[in-house]
């Protein structure tokens, strides 16, 4: 059993420098917003959230020392949300791309 | 150490906090932990739908979602959205301090979390009360003042009340939670070898945080530089 | 036969070792919470049987003689939310596989048991309230509850009906987190993945389904409550909102559901044909991880129940092609008993003739879902008869049968019990004979043209429609009787060994019924699943 990873215990220093990283970026992303990057401006705000949530799964809630078993059920969660936005955007993105009505 | 019997810490801890149908307390422990994450995967399906729901109507509307949620406060969204994350360095500063059974400053970290999620649901309120004082509420008497495609606005702040909304229950039920690990602490249930619930409400506050630093920047800053489109 | 035992099997077991209603409202023990649901789901089915029955009764004319259309709406709806919510989703994982999961591998409880009972009191709450809408005057949606329809101009009660799913749908979210982690955690020592019966398998999928997809509809009904209470527009066109989004939100639940119907049947069908074909399934590792891909796949397939409404065509075709891959999985279990049978020493008990009658029905219904999977074959069947025939294949004449047959092929070992096997045979046939003959004539009523929940048809469909409900008839009778046998059974039945059928698996190396901690000392498992000659050397050749 893998599970020997929870007695691991993060160093505080750890957590100090992921709070500096999260602050930073939340003020990071607050500024770029205001600036037109065109359409740009979604797929880097989306990736500065990603960075910081990434950064507060693996270090605040563990999961960088965590057992294979958790990494793999966040990996499944994260999977399935995409599956859920991007089958359906399939559909929505698509509509009326033939030229038929109601296609 | 808090414990007054002659028998080790370990022993006692495993007497009373090891449940029959487990062999050991690291299995417990484990099951738990993996238990919390797949409840945790059925919260990201959960705000998932409404996550969808933004990202349909934000392409189909993208002008209307832009004007919109010009309306809300940049500030105020950046400065909750700090306050969050310092109520996660806290409860992950808690969980450290547990593990190292270190009673008093677990405490100290538990009240801490709690203060600093009140006070961003204390600026929620704020915003909502500004929203409704504004008409922004969608409803009979919305209206959505200076809006580019107000016919569709209504949608964004639909999505507005919806995901913070229920962003804002979990984490009244996490105050509730804290208050009651608060006192849980204090009457010393928690050692360094058995503090699981906290371990494990840090897991659920943490998420609750990642659900804003999704909807901080979805909802706060479509288009700020003004141009007009996304 | 072993009697030394059986003296003592009457002294302690889960049943009888504690008394009292408390002890069984507040247990822990994941047995007696599978009987506590084996009660309420059994009573939901006969509501939802009633509905039927007066479906089928409205449908023997052409005419709308016994209910108004909005009645008949709402008799068609609660028929579909009670059958759906309250009957096929719990019936197996709540009942057998809480009931053996912890047996099968090894463990003297599910991960957590007071979330188990917590899952069964919310699907009380969950009862309760549809309990309310049902006495209240109904919902007419449709279980679908598609938009505008449901928020904007039903009469029914919308509200209360969406709310009583959600709550329900937390029961197996709990039911679904408590089978994944117990199978991750909970395994007795040389309790390999791969020498867990077919059954645990099938229930981690399941579990896994109802994790991941639950979540879904309950956002999706909330927003639907939302839009229908505060009248915000999500998915009203005059907002903006789109319909069709709330077809999508539904169905990405709604349509792995039926994996979570149909996936624990498939389970039972893989130990019962086992056992009495006295093999071991061919093909283990296949049928294994073909509950996983039907478990993947099955999410990945919503849309063929959007084909006409809208959707783009381009999603249609990638939906198309994925619902033709999901078929395969399944196709390849029913290929595999199959090749289980063949050169098996068969014996046909009452869970084997449900098991064989299964595997037919499954394949029809199967079948004809591939038809409907077919965007342009879709066109013109889908809203006729021949979808309504083709779910109740696969729903009742697999999953309903695949329930029966694990009812059957565990009685003796949840209740100590031996039933009549003449009876149970028998009604076995019934069923299946009415089954088909309900059923059937569907598929061709649909094909030619009746449309589904009308109450009135052209006159040129009754003859179909009178052989549909007497069908229908039968089936009920069919179902009457093993509530009459079973029931009997408890009292005047002859007491069961530990391993009447002569089966493989931990479950069968305990008492009939087990005691309350299922083993003393954890058993360390040597030997690989379904392995019928250790099974012979240990109690020498089956029984019965």
């Amino acid at each position: 059993m893998d599970s020997h990873a929870e007695h691991h215990i993060v160093p505080k220093r750890v957590y100090f420098a992921v709070f500096a990283a999260l602050i930073v970026l939340t003020w990071v992303t607050a500024y770029v917003s205001t600036v037109d990057l065109g359409r740009w401006n979604i797929f880097v705000a989306l990736a500065i959230a990603i960075v910081k949530a990434s950064l507060v799964i693996l270090f605040f809630m563990h999961v960088k020392y965590s057992s294979r078993l958790t990494k793999m059920t966040v990996g499944a969660g994260l999977f399935w949300l995409i599956i859920l936005l991007f089958m359906t955007m399939t559909d929505l993105w698509t509509r009326n791309m033939m030229g038929v009505p109601g296609r | 150490m808090d414990s007054h019997v002659a028998v080790s810490d370990e022993a006692v801890v495993e007497h009373t906090t090891l449940k029959h149908h487990f062999e050991n307390a690291e299995q417990q422990k484990d099951a738990a932990t993996v238990g919390m994450w797949v409840f945790l995967v059925t919260e990201i399906m959960f705000f998932g739908g409404l996550f969808l729901a933004y990202f349909a109507y934000r392409q189909k509307y993208p002008i209307a979602f832009a004007s919109a949620s010009n309306k809300t406060n940049l500030l105020i969204g950046a400065f909750n959205t700090t306050v969050l994350i310092c109520s996660s360095l806290t409860m992950a500063l808690g969980v450290h301090a547990a593990s190292l059974g270190k009673r008093k400053l677990l405490i100290l970290f538990l009240i801490l979390t709690l203060l600093l999620g009140g006070a961003f649901l204390g600026v929620k309120t704020y915003e909502y009360h500004d929203k409704w004082v504004h008409h922004e509420v969608p409803g009979e008497h919305f209206e959505c003042e200076g809006c580019k495609d107000a016919g569709h606005a209504s949608l964004f702040f639909s999505l507005y009340f919806g995901m913070t909304g229920l962003h804002a229950t979990h984490m009244i039920v996490g105050a509730g939670i804290l208050l009651v690990l608060i006192w849980q602490a204090y009457k010393g249930k928690f050692t360094a070898e058995w503090y699981t619930p906290i371990e494990m409400f840090g897991l659920y506050w943490h998420f609750v945080d990642i659900v804003w630093i999704f909807l901080f920047p979805l909802l706060y800053l479509i288009d700020r530089s003004g141009r007009g489109l996304s | 036969m072993i009697t030394a035992t059986q003296t003592a099997v009457k002294e302690k077991n889960y049943i009888n070792a504690e008394d009292g209603l408390m002890s069984w409202l507040l247990t822990e023990d994941h047995k007696r919470i599978a009987l506590l649901y084996l009660i309420v789901v059994t009573g939901f089915f006969a509501i939802g049987g009633l509905f039927a029955a007066l479906i089928r009764i409205e449908l023997a004319t052409p005419a709308g003689d016994l209910f108004d259309s909005n009645t008949y709406n709402k008799v068609f709806t609660m028929h579909g939310v009670i059958m759906v919510f309250f009957f096929l989703i719990p019936s197996i994982p709540a009942i057998l596989g809480n009931f053996l999961l912890p047996l099968m591998i090894g463990a003297k409880d599910l991960a957590f048991p007071r979330i188990n009972l917590l899952s069964w009191y919310v699907y009380m709450v969950g009862g309760v309230m549809i309990l309310y809408v049902l006495f209240s005057g109904g919902v007419d949606t449709g279980w679908t509850f598609y938009t505008p329809f449901s928020t904007s101009y039903s009469n029914g009660y919308v509200i209360a009906a969406g709310l009583a799913i959600f709550v329900n749908g937390f029961s197996s979210i709990l039911t679904g987190l408590n089978f994944v982690v117990t199978v991750h955690r909970m395994r007795a020592p040389g309790m390999t993945w791969f020498r867990l019966p077919l059954f645990v398998w099938a229930h981690y999928a399941t579990g896994a389904i109802m994790i991941l997809g639950t979540p879904v509809i309950a956002v999706t009904l909330f927003l639907l409550v939302l839009e229908r209470g505060l009248h915000i527009g999500f998915f009203d066109p005059a907002y903006g909102g789109d319909p069709i989004l709330f077809q999508h939100m539904f169905w990405f639940y709604s349509h792995p559901a039926v994996y979570i119907m149909i996936l624990p049947s498939m389970g039972v069908i893989s130990e019962v044909i086992s056992t009495f074909s006295s093999k071991k399934p061919f093909g283990y590792t296949f049928i294994a991880f073909s509950s996983i891909a039907i478990a993947v796949f099955g999410f990945l397939v919503w849309g063929h129940h959007l084909f006409v409404s809208s959707q783009s065509a381009y999603a249609g075709m990638v939906f198309s092609v994925l619902s033709m891959i999901v078929a395969i999985p399944s196709a390849i279990k029913v290929f595999n008993w199959t090749s289980t049978m063949y050169k098996g020493s068969v014996r046909l008990t009452t869970p084997m003739l449900y098991a064989i009658g299964f595997m037919g029905l499954f394949t029809i219904g199967g079948l004809t879902g591939l038809f409907l999977a077919s965007m342009g074959m879709d066109v013109h069947l889908t809203d006729t008869y021949f979808v309504i025939a083709h779910f109740h294949y696969v729903m009742v004449g697999g999953a309903i049968l695949g329930y029966l047959a694990g009812i059957h092929f565990w009685w003796p070992k949840m209740f100590g019990k031996m039933y009549d096997e003449n009876w149970s045979r028998l009604s076995a046939v019934i069923i299946f004979v009415g089954f088909n003959l309900t059923f059937f004539p569907q598929f061709l009523l649909g094909y030619m043209g009746m449309p589904r929940r009308y109450h009135v048809y052209p006159p040129e469909f009754q003859v179909l429609n009178v052989l549909s409900s007497a069908g229908a008839s039968l089936v009920g009778l069919g179902f009457l009787i093993p509530l009459t046998y079973l029931l009997w059974s408890l009292k005047y039945g002859p007491d069961a060994p530990p391993n009447p059928w002569g089966a493989t698996g931990l479950e069968w190396q305990t008492t009939s019924p087990p005691p309350k901690h299922n083993f003393e000392i954890t058993p360390v498992v040597t030997h690989e699943a379904y392995d019928y000659d250790a099974l012979y050397k240990r109690e020498g050749g089956h029984v019965g």
